[in-house]
C-alpha cells in the first residue's frame, strides 16, 4: 500500500516533469485560471531551444540594460553623433574592428583554420598601414572578406557546450560560455596591451586607456540598431532570444 | 546586412521574422500585359515585396521623427516601458497638405509600410503624420478606450481623438493647407469609418481619403488568413512544428549558398530556388499574423483583467516570465479571440447585443450609404489580394464604382512600393476628383 503511494507519486512527479509545460503554469492559491492554458497547447513543437533556467535574473537584467540605454549610453551616443561627422565615426569603428583582427587571429590559429588566419592578418597588416593606423578599410576593397572570429568560437570547436542563456549588463544577450569568452578575449588583450605599452611614454597611460576603452563602448553601442523594447511588442524578449540563437546557428558555419 | 555584424543587428526585431518567411515559391515571371509589377504568386508578392529596382527613387533624406504623445494613465507593471503612444511625423518647412496614416493590423508608426509611405509623400510634398494600428500594444494600452480592439466604430472614435490632440500639439510648428487620411490593410477599413466621424465633427474636413488593399468584413478578411494555416501539416495546432521546418530548410539554404548576409539577394535567391511550396508560404504569412494577433490579445487582456490567458487578478511583474502566455496566445486564432473574449466583452456592456448584430458592425457594409455617397473616399486593391473573401471585390466594385482602382496582381500590399502604384496613389491624394 505504501509503496504503491510512494509509486504512484513518483510515475506523477515524472509525467509532470516529462510533459514539461503543463507543470509550470502555476495557478496561486486563491486565484481563478484564465479560460486558456499553455496545459492545451503542448502537444505542439517547441520553437526555441534555448535554454533560459535563469529568466528571471534575465528580464531583469533586459531591463537593466534599457534604463542603462535611456539614461546613460544612448544620451552619450547622440552626442557623440551630434558632434563628431559620420566619416569620422566610420574612422574609429573601422579602428577598432581592426584592433579585433588581432582576436580574429590567434583564434583562428586556435581553431586550426589556417587560411582564415592568413586573412585577418593581411587585413591587419595592410589596414594598420596604408588603412593609416586601421582608420580605413582597403583591405575589404582588396576583396579580403572581415572574418569575425572569438574564444567563444573557439570553445564551440572545442567541443564545450554553449550553457544557459545569459544577459550579460550592457553587453546584452549572451550564454555562459560566450560570456567566458568575451572575459578570455579581454584578457588576452589586456595582457597585449600591457605587454607593448604604446602609450608609457606618455606618463598618462591609464588615462589614455580609460578613454579608449570609453569610446569603444560608445562605437560599440553606435553601430547596433537595436533599442530595447522599441517594438513595443509584449514578447519581445522572446524573439531576442530567438534571434539570438538563430544568429548563431547561421554563424557555426563559417 | 542583419547577420553581418557581431551581436546585435540580429536583434532587429522587424527584420527577425523574414528570416522565416523569405523563402517562397517561384512562379512565371513574365505575364502577358502592360502592368510591370513581375511577381506573379500572391503569397511571394506579399512576402518579397517590390524589389529595389522597381521602387521610385527618391533623393534625399526623409527628416522622420519619433514623437510621444503622453497618457496619463496608470499602467499595469508589465508595461513599465510604455511611455506613451508613439507616433511618427516627417514635416515639410513650408506651407503644404497634411496627410495622416493608419498601420495595418499589429503595425506600429514605424513599420515598413508606413516608411515606405512617409518617405514617398513627403517626397512628393506632403506633410505626414503616421499613427500605430488600433491592434498595436502601445495603442491598445495607451489610446483605446476599452483597450479591446477590434470595433471598427470604437476604433476610429479612438484614432480620431488621437488625431485631435496629436494636431494640437502640431499645428504651432507646420502650415498646413488640407488634410487627407490614408490606411492600408485593417487601416484602410477603419479609414472608411474615421471619414465618416470626420464628416459629422468636421475637424479636418478631410479632402481625399484613400483606403489600401482594405478589408471589407473584419471577420471574413481573418477568416481568409487564419484559413491558410489549416493547409500546414497538422493544421494550426502544430504551427510551432511548422515554423521550425521552415526555419530549418532557410537556415539550410543560407549555409550551402555563398551569402555574405539576410539580404534581398538572398530573399530572391531562395524564392528563385523554391525553397518552399505554396501552401508554406501562405502558412508563413498566417504565422505573422498570428505573431502580431499574440501581442495584441495579451496586451487586451492584462488591460481588462478578462482572465482570458493571464489570471484575472494577477500582477504581473517585469521579471515574470510570459513564455506560456505567448505560446497559449499564439494558439489562439482571432476566431477564438472574437467568439470567446471580444464578443461577450461587447455584451456585457450592450445587453441584447447578438453575435449577429455586432458582427454586422464590423464591415464596410455597415457604412456603405456613407461610402456609396461620399465622393472623396476611394479604394486601391489588388485581384489577386487574399485577404478579399469570395465576392468582395464585386462589393467593392458597386459600392465604389469608378473609385475602385484594382491592379492585376501585386497580393496583400506586394505593390504597394511599386512606382506606378505609388505614382497614382499620389495623383489620387493631389487630385480633387477621381
Amino acid at each position: 500500500m505504501y509503496s504503491n503511494t510512494i509509486e504512484t507519486i513518483f510515475i506523477m512527479v515524472l509525467v509532470l516533469i516529462l510533459s514539461g509545460c503543463a507543470a509550470r503554469m502555476a495557478i496561486l492559491p486563491g486565484e481563478a485560471p484564465p479560460m486558456h492554458t499553455v496545459s492545451e497547447f503542448c502537444d505542439d513543437e517547441n520553437v526555441s531551444l534555448t535554454r533560459d533556467p535563469w529568466e528571471g535574473f534575465n528580464r531583469s537584467m533586459y531591463t537593466f540594460n534599457y534604463e542603462a540605454d535611456r539614461f546613460v549610453l544612448l544620451p552619450i551616443v547622440d552626442a557623440y553623433e551630434a558632434a563628431v561627422p559620420r566619416f569620422a565615426r566610420t574612422g574609429v569603428s573601422n579602428f577598432f574592428a581592426n584592433i579585433r583582427e588581432v582576436q580574429t587571429f590567434y583564434n583562428c590559429i586556435l581553431q586550426a583554420k589556417g587560411k582564415k588566419s592568413l586573412v585577418a592578418f593581411g587585413r591587419f597588416l595592410t589596414n594598420s598601414t596604408i588603412g593609416i593606423g586601421g582608420l580605413f578599410d582597403p583591405a575589404t576593397a582588396f576583396g579580403w572578406r572581415r572574418g569575425n572570429e572569438d574564444f567563444d568560437r573557439t570553445l564551440e570547436t572545442w567541443g564545450v557546450g554553449t550553457g544557459p542563456y545569459l544577459i550579460l549588463p550592457i553587453l546584452g544577450p549572451n550564454t555562459v560560455r560566450s560570456a567566458g569568452g568575451l572575459a578570455v578575449d579581454g584578457g588576452v588583450r589586456w595582457a597585449i596591451a600591457n605587454a607593448i605599452d604604446p602609450f608609457g611614454g606618455t606618463g598618462a597611460s591609464t588615462q589614455i586607456e580609460t578613454g579608449i576603452t570609453g569610446l569603444e563602448t560608445v562605437d560599440l553601442r553606435y553601430r547596433e540598431s537595436f533599442r530595447y523594447y522599441d517594438s513595443d511588442y509584449p514578447f519581445e524578449y522572446y524573439m531576442v532570444r530567438y534571434l539570438f540563437s538563430q544568429e548563431r546557428e547561421l554563424k557555426i558555419i563559417r | 546586412m542583419l547577420w553581418v555584424e557581431r551581436k546585435g543587428s540580429v536583434m532587429k526585431i522587424a527584420g527577425c521574422l523574414l528570416i522565416g518567411f523569405l523563402l517562397i515559391p517561384a512562379f512565371a515571371w513574365a505575364v502577358g500585359d502592360d502592368y510591370g509589377y513581375s511577381i506573379t504568386d500572391y503569397y511571394a508578392a506579399t512576402i518579397l515585396g517590390t524589389p529595389q529596382n522597381l521602387r521610385p527613387e527618391l533623393a534625399g533624406e526623409v527628416p522622420v521623427k519619433t514623437m510621444v504623445l503622453e497618457t496619463d494613465l496608470k499602467k499595469p507593471d508589465i508595461f513599465f516601458y510604455d511611455r506613451g503612444l508613439r507616433y511618427t511625423v516627417a514635416f515639410q518647412d513650408r506651407k503644404a497638405p497634411l496627410v495622416f496614416l493608419i498601420a495595418g493590423t499589429g503595425g506600429g508608426s514605424k513599420s515598413a509600410k508606413i516608411a515606405a509611405l512617409m518617405a514617398n509623400l513627403y517626397h512628393a510634398g506632403f506633410h505626414v503624420i503616421a499613427l500605430p494600428s488600433p491592434t498595436f500594444p502601445n495603442f491598445i494600452i495607451d489610446a483605446s478606450t476599452t483597450h479591446v480592439p477590434g470595433h471598427l466604430s470604437d476604433d476610429a472614435a479612438d484614432l480620431y481623438r488621437v488625431m485631435e490632440r496629436i494636431w494640437s500639439q502640431c499645428k504651432e510648428s507646420i502650415e498646413v493647407t488640407d488634410f487627407s487620411l490614408a490606411g492600408y490593410s485593417l487601416g484602410g477599413t477603419e479609414a472608411a469609418f474615421v471619414a465618416k466621424l470626420d464628416d459629422e465633427r468636421k475637424v479636418f474636413d478631410f479632402r481625399r481619403v484613400l483606403m489600401l488593399n482594405p478589408a471589407v468584413s473584419l471577420f471574413s478578411s481573418v477568416s481568409q488568413l487564419e484559413g491558410l494555416l489549416d493547409r500546414i501539416p497538422g493544421g494550426p495546432r502544430r504551427i510551432g512544428a511548422f515554423y521550425n521546418r521552415v526555419m530549418a530548410k532557410s537556415t539550410d539554404f543560407y549555409r550551402k549558398g555563398d551569402f555574405v548576409a539576410i539580404d534581398d539577394d538572398f530573399l530572391f535567391a531562395a524564392y528563385q530556388a523554391q525553397i518552399l511550396n505554396r501552401d508554406e508560404a501562405g502558412g508563413m504569412i498566417a504565422v505573422s499574423f498570428r505573431i502580431s494577433s499574440a501581442g495584441m490579445i495579451f496586451a487586451s487582456d492584462v488591460m481588462t483583467h478578462g482572465g482570458y490567458v493571464v489570471p484575472k487578478d494577477r500582477e504581473l511583474k517585469n521579471s515574470d516570465s510570459l513564455h506560456d502566455y505567448f505560446w497559449t496566445a499564439l494558439h489562439l486564432s482571432f476566431l477564438d479571440y472574437f467568439n470567446e473574449y471580444f464578443v461577450p466583452y461587447f455584451q456585457s456592456r450592450h445587453p441584447g447585443l447578438t453575435r449577429e448584430g455586432l458582427l454586422d458592425t464590423l464591415s464596410l457594409g455597415s457604412i456603405e450609404s456613407y461610402l456609396v455617397s461620399s465622393a472623396k473616399i476611394g479604394v486601391i486593391t489588388n485581384e489577386d489580394d487574399f485577404i478579399l473573401a469570395p465576392g468582395d471585390l464585386d462589393y467593392l466594385r458597386r459600392v465604389f464604382g469608378p473609385r475602385l482602382k484594382v491592379y492585376p496582381r501585386g497580393g496583400h500590399l506586394g505593390n504597394l512600393e511599386y512606382r506606378d502604384n505609388m505614382a497614382f496613389l499620389i495623383d489620387r491624394l493631389r487630385s480633387s476628383t477621381w
